[in-house]
């Protein structure tokens, strides 16, 4: 998608763009601060960070509880917000959008909750390209049912080798879990042809959207999955909200994955029963002003020209690849042919630990380390790698700089 | 960038490039296994101890460069100590290194003292340290891995 859309011309306003985030405009080590860190957590604009403060400066009360004006305009705010998700990914019904803490969280409940239906031997495919969230989940499931786990491994490229797909469905495969946009690697998979692979096999799909929502028109109904899971803070909101999309049948036959307030309809001794779709599985005070913080960035972003937002980054992504090939000793980790805007890198003789000291040193904010991605480090045989990952507010000289600085840190280091 | 060549001097970048005693240790009295999980810097240290004396220590591993320096240069400070010395000077580095006001004097450490400036990385002391408690660990006590955690 990102490749289609990098020969498009759309114009870009960035700099307008950059003043509705405050945080970017700070000196960090005597020099502009250029945020390369995006992939880890993005920053804020100007009207989330206004709705926190009127949320608790105004509205602050308890959801679905409580019958006075504050109770009523929180409540109402934060079902808005769960709105403003489901339009933003094309979910049918608000009863499929669950309130989480992140998409951690997210995967833990389907682990969990649809876990609860797994028996010894079934079995759940992975791949080799996922973030530590999207298998240690699994790998728990497993010690607690004695599941079966099954790797759809990488290629050189950084892409997943469909070819192997089919081969590992069985008839006791329950769930295909895949990331929809690598965070180690940037690699976008397709996963139109994952998922009609597992339709065959009438095997539900969970996709990790973490890296793509902040990139990629998400439509689950389009994409045809059954579980899709994002983090808030990625996505221009406040950090400790994010969502589960389940599909309004998959989350029906789902038992609760905790208990307590919230999620009941009514309680005795002798028996509960739960509360509908989605508040059965939002137990406990939710995470209110996050919520209401995500809806707002949803609604920021659906204001910008989209198509010319995702064009300046296709832009950012191809010259940031191009610089960095031309850097000296330094190896691209993760080449696929459609990728979102972040290129992980490693250089002879320089550890990515003391690039990332170097680089910050420039005033660049870049991650360096194994991305809770360890198996995708282990394939490429890197201890870790530095990895510089843009949004729609970083800047052609941002990455102008990050190659001096490459040119640079090797001359001191190597 | 002065900053930056105070952090990665000289002597530190000659032992990155040139580690010395980075070698096995078939005959080694203790080796141990030092680990951080944070940046994966994965190191094995050996020593061969006779009479409360460190008369061999080396070291393999992979790391950043401030790891890889503070290695070995902690191999050439500690060979031919007794135990007694390697441990003050565990404590002396741990303190010049992890203190809010270190009470050691850099320039009493000799080489070692260029490591000071990792005090102004918290971000880094780790990479510094790890070899360090790794000493630590074989000198004094059973256990065959530590890490930074």
């Amino acid at each position: 998608m990102s490749a289609i859309l990098s020969t498009a011309t759309a114009p870009w306003d960035v700099e307008r763009v950059r003043r509705d985030f405050p945080i970017l405009d700070q000196q960090v080590h005597g020099y502009p601060l250029a945020y390369l860190d995006n992939a880890a957590t993005t920053q804020k604009p100007r009207v989330v960070l206004d709705t926190l403060e009127h949320y608790y400066r105004h509205d602050n009360a308890n959801v679905h509880r409580g019958v006075h004006l504050l109770a009523e305009r929180a409540t109402g705010d934060f079902e808005a917000a769960r709105e403003s998700v489901r339009r933003f990914i094309n979910a049918r019904s608000t009863r499929e959008i669950v309130f989480v803490r992140g998409t951690t969280e997210a995967i833990n409940l389907v682990a969990s909750s649809f876990g609860q239906g797994l028996r010894e031997g079934d079995e759940v495919i992975l791949t080799a390209m996922e973030h530590h969230a999207n298998i240690v989940p699994w790998q728990l499931l497993r010690e607690r049912t004695g599941i079966v786990l099954r790797v759809l491994p990488i290629t050189p490229a950084g892409e997943l080798d469909l070819d192997a797909l089919p081969g590992l469905f069985s008839t006791r495969t329950r769930l295909l879990a895949v990331t929809h946009a690598s965070n180690a690697l940037g690699t976008i998979n397709p996963i139109t042809d994952i998922v009609s692979v597992a339709r065959e096999h009438e095997v539900p799909v969970l996709l990790d959207g973490a890296q793509a929502v902040p990139h990629l028109r998400v439509d689950v109904q389009a994409l045809d999955c059954d579980f899709y899971a994002f983090s808030g803070h990625k996505l221009f909101g406040p950090t400790g909200i994010g969502v589960l999309y389940g599909r309004e049948s998959m989350l029906e036959a789902m038992p609760p994955y905790q208990g307590g307030g919230e999620m009941i309809r009514t309680v005795s001794f002798e028996k509960t029963t739960f509360a509908g779709l989605p508040h059965r599985f939002e137990a406990g005070t939710p995470d209110i002003a996050g919520a209401i913080g995500l809806g707002r960035a949803i609604e920021y972003l659906e204001g910008l020209d989209w198509e010319a937002a995702m064009a300046h980054e296709a832009r950012l992504l191809d010259h940031a690849t191009q610089s960095l090939e031309e850097v000296p000793g330094l190896r691209i980790i993760g080449q696929a042919r459609d990728k979102v805007a972040l290129v992980s890198f490693v250089m002879d003789d320089v550890h990515p630990h003391d690039m990332g000291t170097i680089l910050d040193h420039r005033g660049l904010a870049v991650r360096a380390g194994h991305h809770c991605a360890m198996p995708v480090m282990t394939y490429f045989r890197v201890p870790a790698t530095s990895r510089a990952s843009m949004a729609f507010y970083n800047t052609f000289e941002e990455i102008d700089r990050l190659a001096d600085a490459l040119r640079y840190a090797r001359e001191l280091l190597a | 960038m002065n900053e930056m060549s105070d952090l990665y001097q000289e002597l530190i970048l000659d032992h990155k490039r040139h580690p010395r005693n980075f070698r096995e240790m078939p005959d080694a009295t203790r080796a141990v296994d030092g680990h951080n999980p944070l940046c994966g810097d994965q190191l094995r240290l050996f020593v061969k101890v006779s009479d409360r004396r460190v008369e061999d220590v080396s070291f393999v591993g992979v790391g950043c460069a401030i790891s890889m320096a503070s290695a070995s240069m902690l191999t050439e400070a500690v060979k031919g100590k007794t135990v007694e010395e390697a441990e003050r000077l565990f404590a002396d580095m741990h303190d010049l290194l992890t203190s809010a006001h270190p009470r050691t004097d850099p320039a009493a450490l000799g080489n070692l003292g260029v490591l000071a400036g990792v005090h102004e990385y918290p971000m880094r002391v780790k990479c510094a340290t790890l070899s360090w408690h790794t000493l630590d660990t074989a000198l004094n006590t059973e256990e065959d891995s530590v890490t930074t955690e």
